[in-house]
């Protein structure tokens, strides 16, 4: 208990007469690697966009542990969400098309710098400090990334791996204590997909974060996480460790079926 | 930071040597009044077009409501320079018009910035008529008479030189931390939210930027024309600054001060054609439209510090 990071208890969302999620209980620690799976259209994005706040809940509670206590995300608009630690990648790729990498990378940090307006419209020697501070740790995440040949390039010209790439570096430029991927796999050949593999291995050691993410490749999912939830038809299936999960009646009835219907 | 200082300093001669050029022309007499109403037309085109082009090229909000915000400068300006008619009471007018101006932007933009496109567009129109409606109905401004024998406290180089600082002051701050928050709202508002920038704030924040640089151009315009009528700051004379801003190319500073230049000129030329004018001008935007929807320019920025870069590395290749 002493080290858990988030609490989301009974969520419940609506969509007109549609229950997307019903009466859904996570929990996620510090530095675990969480996989979230299910058929399609089983709530999983959904559960991401209402823990991010990006679609209000109906009802639930979600708390976040912080330094200064235990804080409620609850009715919290996005943005103030991901300023309290959490960050998130998108399943179709929402990036700062038509501006540099790099911008991508410092945008996501400008919460974590500060420049007045007085002093960014005339230019004083503190903007410059800032500028720079800001351009060399994005460049530093960048180097990590092995993306800094494509710097100053727009993000629409990369390829779609490379993207894919750069809105995680993006999402760790906020500074996030527990980041969600959305199918960060989706559209790899193995070959990418065995990168991300060491990718999200590389980042949950070196930036001692919370990483939940949501993949269809079981061959991914199986070998990074710790811990899996599995979700059909908006509600919690199982949980546990990927050995549990691979020997659960109920789970492999909701992806192959029913033995006796067949 | 040594490229940096280089490109300003190239700016800073382009500048200057703008404003020499058209003083040498001033002193030769190769401008007229004419001409001089021309440059001094363009000059506060670029203003207004600037700051519109950081609500919608740079913030993504489609706003149609900039001769609003122009009009409270210039009756800023018109009513209190017939009181104080020195120049220090021009710019005690102009800070009054950007302040009231910014109060004007908060009051609207606070809750239509909650609206996207099309909305937004009739609310800040809506909006721009109330200010309209509500000076054609006071006495302080005169009614729809408007305000005539304004002093005439703003020459050409006055213009030029609050251009250039308005300028500089835009393209500042979109070079900036904010500029580029600014900017992510364009590009996709719910992952710029997910990345912790509170969308309302940084809109709102260009908004009033803009609405700023309105009325530091209505303030000109009143100081310079020296005869304001309610009816100068309809919905067509905020149509006129946004096509500046369409045809130079919404995101481009550059654009924007090509295609101030470009109409301007156009505008003045065709005056010989009489009613042909408006068929030619027409023509024109619509040939523009056709070939190069992103407008001349797109969203290209002439930059001396990339030129430089290029010069640098060719040298070394």
């Amino acid at each position: 208990m002493s080290n858990r990071l988030l609490d989301a208890q009974h969520l419940v969302k609506n969509f007109g007469g549609l229950t997307a999620v019903s009466d859904v209980s996570v929990h996620f620690d510090q530095n675990e690697l969480v996989g979230l799976i299910g058929p399609n259209g089983a709530g999983k994005t959904t559960l991401f966009n209402l823990l991010t706040g990006v679609t209000p809940i109906s009802s639930g509670a979600i708390t976040l542990a912080t330094d200064q206590g235990v804080q409620t995300l609850n009715g919290q608009r996005p943005a103030q969400i991901a300023q309290a630690g959490l960050s998130r990648t998108f399943q179709n790729i929402r990036l700062f098309k038509d501006l540099t990498v790099l911008d991508n990378v410092r945008i996501a940090m400008t919460n974590h710098y500060h420049e007045t307006f007085f002093g960014s419209i005339f230019r004083t020697p503190a903007f410059y400090r800032t500028e720079a501070a800001m351009t060399t740790a994005a460049q530093n995440l960048l180097g990590i990334f092995d993306l800094t040949t494509v710097a100053d390039q727009p993000a629409k010209n990369l390829p779609y791996g490379i993207q894919r790439r750069l809105e995680i570096v993006r999402a760790l430029a906020t500074k996030p204590k527990l980041l969600f991927l959305d199918e960060p796999a989706a559209g790899m050949n193995p070959e990418e997909t065995a990168d991300l593999t060491r990718l999200i291995r590389q980042i949950q050691h070196d930036f001692h974060i919370t990483i939940v993410l949501i993949e269809h490749d079981m061959s991914l999912v199986m070998t990074v996480v710790e811990r899996l939830y599995v979700l059909e038809h908006g509600a919690l299936l199982a949980a546990g460790t990927p050995a549990e999960i691979q020997k659960n009646p109920a789970v492999i009835k909701a992806y192959l079926g029913d033995e006796t219907t067949c | 930071m040594k490229t940096t200082l280089k490109a300003n300093a190239v700016w800073l001669g382009v500048m200057i040597l703008g404003f020499v050029v058209i003083d040498a022309a001033e002193f030769a007499g190769l401008v007229n009044t004419f001409i001089e109403n021309m440059l001094v037309t363009i000059g506060i085109n670029v203003i207004l077009a600037t700051g519109l082009n950081l609500i919608i090229g740079f913030s993504g909000q489609f706003s149609l409501g900039h001769a609003g915000f122009m009009a409270i400068g210039a009756y800023a300006t018109g009513i209190i320079t017939q009181s104080i008619a020195t120049p220090l009471g021009f710019y005690l007018s102009m800070i009054v018009g950007i302040f009231v101006a910014i109060i004007a932007a908060l009051i609207v933009g606070i809750p239509t910035l909650r609206l996207r496109g099309d909305y937004l567009a009739i609310a800040t129109m809506g909006a721009a008529e109330i200010i309209r409606i509500l000076i054609n109905n006071l006495k302080i401004t005169n009614g729809a008479a408007g305000l005539f024998n304004i002093p005439a406290l703003a020459s050409w180089a006055t213009v030029y030189t609050i251009m250039c600082v308005t300028t500089i002051v835009t393209v500042n701050f979109i070079h900036s931390r904010g500029g580029r928050a600014v900017m992510s709202v364009r590009e996709d508002e719910i992952a710029a939210e997910a990345m912790g920038i509170n969308t309302t704030r940084w809109k709102l924040a260009a908004f009033v930027f803009g609405a700023a640089t309105a009325a530091i151009g209505g303030s000109l315009h009143a100081a310079y024309i020296q005869t304001i009528a309610p009816s100068d700051f309809n919905i067509m004379a905020s149509i006129a600054i946004l096509i500046i801003v369409v045809l130079g190319g919404v995101g481009s500073i550059t654009g924007t001060f090509v295609a101030a230049i470009v109409l301007g000129a156009l505008d003045t030329i065709l005056q010989n054609f009489g009613t042909l004018r408006m068929i030619i001008y027409s023509l024109a935007l619509i040939l523009i439209m056709i070939f190069k929807p992103t407008g001349l320019l797109g969203n290209w920025e002439l930059s001396f510090k990339r030129l430089n870069h290029h010069k640098e590395v060719s040298a070394h290749e």
